[in-house]
């Protein structure tokens, strides 16, 4: 076996041990919530299935980092699957912190989407282009992805907040949000579905199209087509042609895709409200059911606490420093940049407002999802819609 | 406006909330309070206490809490609006297009966009007075708090009154059995083990750890303002260059901006990774992926008092690569590749043909950079130059008109002296196109290949203020590292000869620790249980799991 396919099987068996563990979680919040006995046990041993699979990822990193000489950090496939990694490594921490078995509930089903998610991207191993080619490649992108990755524990405390405190059986804003929440984790689901089922058949169909800047050009298309771009022509056509053409400055490749997953999720969405007869929130509040909300309070904002520091200096002023390297000035409102800022203005705020009362608990649960929410629209928007600088994947 | 006197006899300034000496509450509004309000230690805050003047409305505005997030927002909605298009920066367009260019690719929308100016947001006035009361708020706000917290912070007295005990968040009261001395002895043995700075007052005690972190907000502002303090000095003349220049291989070039330096190019370096595309690259029809791009330079310095522009006697300063990541740095200067053209147009060479014959009468090379009035053949055979246009446009009025000065499709008039045609004939050549103007002509120039050469494009950057940056980002990740990292834990302990004991304590965040040093101290000492008036106000409110704890809530779950 070589060294990148020993790196794969790794990945895949941290995979299923992340997967193995959120079960067992689940059964220490089960049995305590019925007897209380045998908690420790199933806890424990679920925290340990987790380490294994942290430290199988790790080696999946490592042994990576080995065969292609640089850290796998420089791509779409492999910025996701470490995010996902820090993720975990960030909730190893806070857990042996506060030893709150709950977070592990919902820590780990959002790592194993995010390397769901990243497996949907080439894991080719391609080459460094010149403006990558630096240690500080190594040193920006890992410590922005830790940052990020303590800052998304925060999330992961506010939604369990939320799941406990908001009432799911009356009709409120809240209600609908935390459902919405709910739903956006099942639409990434249904993108999972959706691109490995089409990959699994081998789908291609390949078009040409004039661009917004009336070139032409080929793209190949890995679902069928529901829309067509701009001014498209079959050159070699599957199953379906475009329903509906798109104008210049729309990617309607990328915009089939997501309608596809909207629509895979939307009907593993109403399946399970269909089967269980209940809100998707309201099957997990039970398991969150005795969780302390002072805890999960204070969770959620010493993980801004760790973050915060962390992710300012990776993703603001390491990218500063190298951005004066390579492009010759520390900043020029590229959209990541942007994107960066906002976080860190928005975190910054987060910290601010806990200083007026009225900010802690339950508002400030929400504040952690939104803020989490914008680590994603920058991790995902903002590298595949808005182009710019840093459209490496 | 006058002190305020407390019970204790301390006079208060204006405006204190809790007595600096003794702690009790001084406003009726404290006194209500079952947990007072600790966040700046009950200290008179300026922006709390006076609101006549002008200038205390504007200190007022500016200080508040509220105003600082409301700008915080603001600033991030703002920002987040300049990403929706591309900046007028990264669109690749001439400047004089940009608002067509707008129009024409992103409809209505980008004009609309183009036209309130949302396509250079990040310049515009409003986004710059929104960052700078940005950076007032944060001055204003951090002396209106830091230096009051500080002076309590730094005069705090060990024993403190029982009304300002109670309304801590963290309480115990009862009574120990064991001697008040052997008590107070034990408490203060174990909290310097626990590295708390114990201090004792007769029956009372204070013991302190962490306050430094208190001070952490305020030091990452002063790193704040640092930071945008360097950004503004950008605008003073000679802190701040930015220049570009292209330099063609095998030329030597005045470095704009850098007075008496001279760049000689002296070749430019694609390499591609000759690995086989795969996967993506071929879906996105990359067939090679750049692997470096470097242009190998000289650089040049005139001697010391050498008239400006004269390049006689130049000093070399050093050979170097200039590639991607690795800026040619000298004297504060950088040196950057910033983008490249291969293959332009150098050289072209031209035989003088005799049209019947198709017998040569020798052939010119025009440096298409610096081209020749004349070039004598010999044999009382010449061509003249008249006419050279770089990159030929068509005609106007019978002129031929020139787009750039670059050599992209060049055009001639030649004048053509022969023994045969010793008058000349004049003949128009450009690439792929001959004209006779006057009549035919007996002989023609005929093209005989051409030479290329790369360019690099140099900018050249200077910016002083980098150092004042680095040193503001420096002070904020201390200051921001200090705050939340560590937290500043305080006991109060109180006993009594009759062995009545009070006990309070604060922490500015993660109760958690502090409760975990709690307990250590109240096992240890024999302390009576705490509570914890928050987690009980919250329970009273709500009462929802009859099951939910006392003190030390469901930690497992």
């Amino acid at each position: 076996m070589s060294l990148i396919d020993l790196s794969g099987n790794l990945l895949f068996v941290a995979f299923i041990a992340y997967l193995v563990a959120t079960l067992l979680f689940g059964g220490a919040i089960k049995q305590s919530n019925a007897t209380g006995n045998n908690t420790h046990i199933w806890g424990k041993l679920a925290i340990v299935v987790t380490i294994i699979g942290f430290l199988s990822q790790l080696s999946y990193f490592i042994t990576r980092w080995i065969h292609t000489g640089h850290a796998p950090v420089s791509n779409m496939f492999e910025f996701t699957t470490a995010f996902g990694m820090f993720i975990v490594a960030a909730f190893i921490l806070i857990y042996f912190i506060y030893r709150m078995t709950a977070l592990g509930l919902v820590a780990l089903p959002v790592a194993l989407l995010i390397i769901a998610y990243a497996a949907m991207f080439p894991n080719e191993v391609s080459p460094l282009v010149p403006s990558l080619q630096s240690h500080w490649l190594t040193i920006h992108v890992i410590t922005a992805a830790l940052g990020q990755s303590i800052l998304a524990i925060s999330a992961v405390a506010g939604l369990i907040y939320l799941l406990k405190v908001v009432d799911v059986k009356k009709a409120s804003k809240q209600r609908f949000w935390l459902e919405a929440v709910m739903y956006c984790i099942i639409i990434v689901v249904g993108f999972v579905l959706v691109t490995s089922t089409f990959s699994a058949m081998d789908y291609e169909s390949t078009y040409t199209y004039v661009d917004k800047e009336g070139k032409d050009r080929q793209i190949i298309y890995n679902m069928p087509p529901i829309f067509g771009m701009n001014d498209y022509k079959a050159v070699e056509e599957h199953g379906m042609s475009p329903l509906v053409e798109m104008p210049g400055i729309i990617n309607a490749k990328k915009l089939t895709t997501v309608v596809w997953s909207l629509l895979v999720g939307s009907i593993l969405y109403l399946l399970i409200r269909l089967i269980a007869r209940r809100r998707i929130s309201a099957i997990f509040q039970p398991l969150v059911k005795r969780v302390n909300l002072q805890l999960l309070d204070e969770i959620g904002y010493r993980s801004v606490l760790i973050g915060f520091p962390v992710f300012t200096l990776g993703a603001l002023i390491f990218a500063m420093i190298w951005a004066q390297i390579a492009w010759s000035r520390f900043w020029g409102w590229d959209p990541k940049e942007v994107w960066a800022l906002i976080t860190w203005l928005f975190y910054a705020a987060f910290l601010h407002l806990r200083l007026s009362k009225g900010w802690e608990g339950e508002r400030s649960a929400w504040l952690a999802l939104i803020g989490f929410g914008i680590i994603l629209f920058n991790l995902i928007a903002v590298n595949l819609i808005l182009a710019g600088l840093h459209s490496y994947a | 406006m006058e002190n305020i006197t407390c019970a204790c006899g301390h006079s208060n300034p204006y405006g204190t909330k809790l007595c600096e000496k003794c702690g009790r509450p001084l406003t009726e509004e404290e006194k209500q309070n079952k947990v007072v309000d600790m966040r700046y230690d009950g200290t008179a805050i300026r922006s709390k206490t006076y609101n006549k003047s002008i200038v205390d409305k504007i200190w007022n505005f500016f200080s508040s809490v509220k105003v600082g997030i409301s700008l915080i927002i603001i600033t991030l909605v703002a920002a987040s609006i300049g990403t929706i298009l591309p900046q007028e920066l990264y669109v690749n367009a001439p400047d004089v297009s940009k608002p067509a260019y707008y129009e024409k690719v992103y409809g209505w929308f980008g004009k609309v966009y183009n036209q309130l100016g949302l396509s250079d947001l990040y310049s515009t006035w409003w986004f710059q007075i929104l960052v700078g009361m940005l950076a007032i708020s944060i001055i204003v706000a951090s002396l209106d708090r830091g230096i009051p917290l500080y002076k309590s912070l730094k005069n705090q007295r060990v024993k403190r009154h029982e009304s300002f005990m109670k309304r801590q968040r963290i309480v115990a009261e009862g009574h120990v059995t064991a001697s008040p001395e052997e008590t107070l002895d034990k408490v203060e043995k174990k909290m310097t083990e626990m590295k708390y700075n114990v201090r004792r007052d007769g029956s009372a005690l204070l013991a302190e750890k962490g306050r430094f972190s208190r001070y952490g907000p305020y030091i990452n502002h002063v790193g704040l303002i640092v930071f945008l303090g360097g950004v503004m000095l950008r605008l003073v003349p000679g802190f701040y260059v930015d220049e570009s220049i292209w330099v063609r291989e095998g030329e030597m070039r005045a470095v704009s901006g850098m007075d008496g330096y001279f760049i000689e190019n002296r070749k430019f370096i694609l390499e591609t990774h000759d690995n086989k595309p795969q996967g993506e690259q071929v879906r996105q029809g990359v067939n090679v992926v750049a692997k470096n791009f470097q242009s190998d330079i000289t650089l040049y310095k005139q001697p010391k008092d050498a008239i400006p522009g004269d390049i006689d006697n130049l000093e070399k300063v050093r050979d170097y690569s200039i590639r991607v990541n690795h800026p040619l740095k000298e004297a504060g200067f950088a040196l950057y590749q910033m983008n490249y053209r291969l293959n332009e147009l150098k050289q072209m060479n031209f035989n003088l043909v005799n049209k019947a014959t198709e017998e040569s009468l020798g052939t010119i090379e025009i440096d298409l950079t610096n081209p020749k009035k004349a070039y004598n053949l010999g044999n009382g055979a010449s061509v003249q130059l008249l006419v050279y246009t770089p990159d030929f446009n068509g005609f106007e009025n019978g002129a031929p008109q020139t787009k750039s000065s670059l050599p992209v499709n060049p055009a001639f008039i030649f004048k053509m002296t022969t023994p045969e045609t010793p008058d000349g004939e004049t003949s128009f050549v450009a690439i792929k196109q001959t004209m006779e103007p006057f009549g035919e002509t007996k002989y023609k120039m005929k093209f005989a290949g051409s030479e290329t050469l790369n360019v690099s494009n140099f900018t050249i950057r200077k910016d002083r203020t980098i150092p004042i940056l680095f040193v503001g980002g420096v002070i904020f990740m201390i200051g921001v590292a200090i705050g939340s990292y560590w937290n500043h834990r305080r006991l109060w302990l109180q006993v009594e000869p009759d062995g009545g004991v009070v006990m309070a304590a604060h922490v500015n965040k993660n109760m958690f620790s502090m409760k975990k040093d709690l307990d250590a101290v109240t096992a240890f000492a024999g302390l009576p249980h705490y509570i914890d008036q928050l987690e009980k106000l919250e329970e009273g409110e709500e009462s929802t799991d009859g099951g939910i704890k006392e003190k030390e809530g469901d930690n497992t779950l």
